[in-house]
């Protein structure tokens, strides 16, 4: 098992309806978001591309934030996902500090650092992550890596994609469909 | 050209539009765990060397600066956590690949020995604490005396484990900070050795303040002209490994060659915390009258505002993707 998500740029509009969700989902507090969209605009005018990317948590599978967790609180559960266990964490901010993506955030009233799940409480239960349930584009999948005929695999051996900062060598598991 | 615009509006207190996850509290515990690992690492050799006599100020009485500054560091570490009461779960596990984890564990057992350095050594040299003590001495079943003797027949182990634990203490306080590869100006193997050699050196400017005979401080003078001369070139390797690095690196550089940190760090940390000391250091060695607490002070507060720019510099630089 290998959870992986992959995203279509070229069917995002950039709604942020993914962000709602989950605040809304996993309670996130006011201010404070774990997931978000970038905007990127490339090029000189006329010439411009822009690409839209909802963004989150990687759960890496070279995590860096469980690398430098003095306690063990950031772990990697099975299926790959990234978790923090609140009553091991210290607030250290060791892990935030790790992040390339800055996809962690300290709980403003818990302390405890806190992030994207990939909504594992939903996972438990066979449901999708909310982001993805949410999505009017329907742009975003999630599935397993592991099994070849899943949705997310097929569309990896067929699209061109990407990942975020390849080179801090983290191996992200949330892919972008680019063409 | 590239843009890149948060649709969102992410906004979130202490990481948007830069991190600001570590504050003063973490520059000034590196810089006290460097200085406290100096001074005892100085005070365990010169006891091993059997110097004790000549050198009362290195092994007898620079000694305090250590626990109170690890005290103090210490709770200065403790204010910067957000999670306080889960505190001791950093005792709970032992974990090789996270630097902070073997930091915690090796203050657990210095700051203890630190203290107990300082008391076997009380009676020489605080004496009038010795009558303050009488009330603890009643108490029988404390039998502190027993325990001071069994201290002093003890220094030598105790010397014997000060020297790798320093050490490590030391070198930990940098590679805390280059182990996080998302940070760009901390990303460099040299952080380590640089934050060791910066900690002895400020370890030598504290002993400098103790030392009464001329034996002894034209000695420690030496030892912190030649980790001054070091910390140089190990900072100019910093700056060359960066430059032959990748963009994010080279970005990086830039924080401290042409930004918000220059001024900070070539006016007070290259002049004020290591060059004008190396002058006046040397100055004194060779025969001019120069009061010693001038580049011991100087190089004090240096080391702790280069820990100050180290880590809000570097948490300035990031991957941008």
């Amino acid at each position: 098992m290998r959870y992986a998500m992959v995203i279509d740029t070229l069917k995002c509009v950039g709604c942020s309806d993914c962000v709602v969700a989950c605040q809304t989902e996993n309670n996130v507090p006011m201010g404070y978001c774990r997931d978000w969209v970038t905007e990127t605009v490339d090029g000189t005018y006329p010439n411009v591309e822009l690409e839209l990317k909802s963004e989150r948590c990687n759960h890496c599978d070279n995590a860096p934030c469980v690398r430098c967790c003095p306690t063990g609180a950031s772990h990697i559960v099975e299926g790959g996902v990234v978790l923090v266990t609140h009553d091991e964490c210290i607030g250290c901010g060791a892990c935030i500090e790790a992040c390339p993506y800055d996809a962690r955030y300290q709980h403003p009233e818990g302390g405890y650092v806190d992030k994207c799940t990939f909504c594992h409480h939903r996972l438990e239960k066979g449901q999708n992550p909310a982001c993805v349930e949410v999505c009017p584009t329907k742009c975003m999948y999630f599935g397993d890596l592991d099994d070849p005929t899943s949705e997310v695999s097929s569309l990896l051996q067929t699209r061109k994609h990407k990942v975020l900062a390849p080179e801090a060598g983290t191996s992200p598991n949330v892919y972008y469909l680019i063409k | 050209m590239q843009e890149e615009i948060f649709v969102s509006g992410r906004h979130i207190p202490n990481i948007d539009p830069y991190l600001q996850i570590w504050h003063w509290e973490i520059s000034l515990y590196l810089f006290l765990g460097g200085l406290a690992a100096g001074v005892l690492f100085f005070a365990a050799l010169f006891y091993l060397l059997k110097k004790e006599d000549e050198m009362p100020a290195t092994v007898k009485y620079a000694p305090i600066i250590a626990p109170i500054a690890l005290i103090i560091g210490l709770a200065a570490l403790f204010f910067d956590l957000t999670h306080k009461l889960y505190v001791w779960q950093l005792y709970t596990t032992v974990r090789i690949q996270s630097p902070m984890s073997w930091g915690a564990w090796v203050l657990l057992i210095t700051t203890p020995i630190s203290i107990l350095w300082v008391f076997s050594y009380y009676r020489e040299t605080y004496p009038k604490l010795e009558a303050k003590l009488q009330t603890f001495k009643r108490l029988k079943f404390l039998k502190l005396e027993t325990f001071e003797k069994f201290l002093i027949k003890n220094r030598k182990v105790m010397a014997i484990a000060l020297i790798p634990l320093t050490l490590v203490l030391g070198i930990y306080t940098g590679i805390l900070l280059s182990a996080f590869n998302a940070r760009p100006l901390w990303n460099t193997a040299i952080l380590g050795p640089l934050f060791l050699t910066s900690g002895l050196s400020t370890g030598a400017a504290g002993i400098l303040l103790f030392t009464k005979n001329h034996f002894e401080r034209t000695l420690i003078s030496k030892i912190d002209l030649a980790l001054i001369f070091i910390e140089l070139a190990l900072i100019v390797h910093m700056f060359m490994s960066m430059y032959a690095g990748s963009q994010v690196q080279l970005e990086a550089m830039e924080v401290l060659l042409g930004g918000s940190y220059t001024v900070m760090f070539f006016v007070f940390v290259i002049i004020l915390g290591l060059l004008v000391p190396f002058t006046l250091e040397l100055s004194e060695i060779i025969g001019f009258k120069v009061p010693i607490i001038a580049p011991a002070i100087l190089i004090l507060i240096g080391g702790l505002i280069f820990r100050i720019v180290m880590v809000n510099a570097g948490q300035l630089t990031r991957y941008l993707y």
